[in-house]
């Protein structure tokens, strides 16, 4: 018998009760939430399970919901059961105060790498991590800059002198005082008449 | 006498071993990535990666930008084939806005992302052959590699980071010369790889050289997330194409090499035989994008107004074109709500896009499964014991990307 999204919905439930929650399928794949003191339980119980077999970690990532306050930042497990075919979308939620998550490093050594990463841009703590440490950023970075408070810059500003990029200084696109001057240069040399008397247009 | 002429800094002489930098920027490591090797002898002791050199904030960068500029930023991933990067992303936009491609845009893209896994595996099999002395066979396949940019010219104007295809299809249909070179490529190239292979497979050199280094089972593969050529080789048969089928994929007859050790010699076979199926995967596809007459043939895109541009003279005549044309250069179309996950078989392995939209104009987040990211943090694993010269080759044949490492 084939593995299904619901099987494995029933088996998870069974286990663990109400404490598996959040129940979703978006665009076919089985997506599911819980509490973060429990994702080393259930990817274990997910790994061990005779039928469900989850022992490939494809994905490991981190999300920054500013909104959902107490829960903001989110670690996304996508698992792979390569026999069956299927594959499922685990999620817990920390809050960013305190964004303690334990390291599934012990049961995928391919964690490792994208645990760095999530805290290298997230600030996820992993606890029990073998080195944690920045992989991508430099050491002395001292933010993470994935989080949503570091928005990246207003692709339309114009306050910026950048003449090399064709903004501000001799060009003048941008600078607010020079387009004025254009302007009006512009309107002088229109409303001056030539020979025939006409303004040109 | 020696206490008086010798003198060492304090407590060196208890260090054994020797410690090397190998890169950031080391012809041996093709690409911008440092490895910290403690040697004893040539012996290699323990190793430390440093990655990061050109990290560019990719992720960072597509929360702000509408999903047709994001085929850009998948370019310069895996630079070595990047037609399939780039599908990919149209693979998984189209799947989050619920778009069903015509069969022969699916047949066009196949063509398209066969070839480019060909010119991603020729590069990685002959750079092993450089590390391991012998230039010639990379030399003369960079032929074929060249033919191949040709066609990706053809097809889409650019070579390297091509930047090919949009939401639904592609910018235009392929041109008359594309499909012959695509025909010539089909004619010639397999007398190429056969040249290729006889200077290498049976190689005594070679073999020496690879066989037995940087091996890794099948369970410890699995388990570090390796993906692709690299997984394949150590006896797993687990390939994207056949798995999770994308673009009409199931369409198509093919193998899936696999090897036995997962060495480099295993990668290096696996590679070579990927590349007689990608031949024949071509083959099959550019006959069925031959049965297409008549208006059939006219189509290369699927019909998708809101993210497909419109022709040029329908947007100086038509009402409908120009607000289109306007929303979709500026970026305001609102994506639709929803998590996707989308993978498709990369030239070194599942090459996955996790994107979340929360309905504005550009994604709330993107993630990209970058396989080199994933497994070259097995390469301790892998070089532990081995010889220096060996760690090398096994860089090489792990077909480390440096884009794609930092994204």
């Amino acid at each position: 018998m084939a593995l299904t999204n619901e099987i494995v919905k029933q088996k998870l439930t069974g286990k663990f009760g109400e404490q598996v929650s959040n129940f979703e399928e978006p665009y076919g794949m089985l997506t599911f939430e819980a509490p973060k003191e429990l994702n080393l339980k259930v990817l274990n119980f997910l790994y061990d399970d005779e039928v469900l077999k989850f022992r490939f970690m494809t994905d490991l990532c981190g999300v920054h919901y500013p909104a959902n306050k107490r829960r903001e930042i989110a670690v996304v497990y996508h698992l792979h059961n390569l026999e069956d075919n299927i594959r499922i979308r685990f999620k817990v939620f920390a809050d960013i105060n305190q964004p303690d998550i334990y390291t599934a490093t012990g049961l995928f050594s391919a964690a490792n790498w994208m645990e760095r990463e999530t805290y290298d841009f997230y600030g996820v703590n992993f606890v029990g991590h073998p080195k944690l440490k920045r992989i991508l950023n430099v050491d002395e970075m001292d933010y993470f800059p994935m989080r949503k408070e570091f928005p990246l810059e207003d692709q339309t500003r114009i306050d910026k002198d950048d003449e090399m990029f064709g903004r501000g200084g001799e060009t003048g696109y941008g600078t607010d005082t020079r387009e004025e001057d254009n302007r009006n240069s512009v309107t002088a040399e229109a409303d001056k008449p030539d020979e025939t008397g006409r303004p040109i247009v | 006498m020696s206490e008086q002429h010798i003198k060492l800094p304090e407590g060196s002489i208890e260090k054994t071993t020797t410690t090397l930098n190998l890169g950031p920027t080391h012809p041996a490591t093709h690409g911008v990535m440092q490895n910290i090797l403690e040697l004893d002898g040539e012996r290699i002791v323990s190793t430390e990666q440093t990655i990061g050199y050109i990290h560019r904030a990719f992720e960072k960068i597509a929360e702000r930008r509408p999903l047709a500029q994001i085929t850009t930023l998948t370019d310069r991933l895996n630079y070595c084939s990047s037609p399939i990067n780039n599908m990919g992303w149209h693979l998984t936009c189209e799947k989050l806005l619920g778009v069903k491609t015509p069969k022969r845009v699916d047949y066009l893209r196949v063509i398209i992302m066969e070839l480019s896994r060909i010119s991603d595996h020729l590069i990685c099999n002959s750079i092993v052959g450089v590390d391991a002395g012998a230039y010639t066979g990379f030399l003369y396949v960079m032929q074929y590699r060249e033919l191949i940019y040709e066609i990706y010219e053809e097809v889409c104007g650019a070579r390297l980071t091509t930047n090919m295809g949009r939401i639904g299809g592609f910018e235009r249909n392929f041109n008359n010369i594309a499909f012959e070179k695509i025909e010539k490529f089909l004619a010639e190239y397999p007398k190429v790889l056969k040249e290729f292979e006889n200077l290498f497979q049976r190689n005594r050199i070679f073999m020496d050289r690879t066989k037995g280094t940087g091996a890794i089972s099948a369970d410890r593969a699995l388990n570090y997330g390796f993906t692709g050529p690299n997984l394949r080789a150590a006896g797993v048969d687990y390939d994207v194409r056949v798995h999770s089928p994308y673009s009409s994929y199931e369409d198509f007859q093919f193998n899936i090499p696999v090897g036995t050790t997962g060495d480099n010699y295993d990668r290096w076979l696996v590679r070579e035989q990927e590349m007689w199926q990608s031949l024949s995967i071509i083959e099959q596809a550019y006959q069925k994008v031959q049965e297409f007459k008549g208006t059939d043939a006219d189509i290369y895109h699927a019909d998708v107004p809101e993210y497909y541009l419109p022709e040029k003279a329908d947007v100086y005549t038509k009402m409908e074109a120009l607000i289109y044309h306007f929303k979709i250069i500026m970026g305001e179309t609102d994506i639709p709500a929803g998590e996707v996950y989308q993978s498709v078989e990369g030239g070194n392995g599942e090459l996955g896009f996790y994107l979340i939209s929360d309905g504005g104009r550009s994604p709330y987040r993107l993630h990209f499964r970058r396989p080199c990211f994933i497994y070259y943090q097995a390469y301790e694993e892998l070089t532990k014991g081995a010889m220096l010269s060996d760690a090398i080759m096994t860089m090489s044949s792990l077909n480390l990307i440096a884009g794609e490492l930092d994204a």
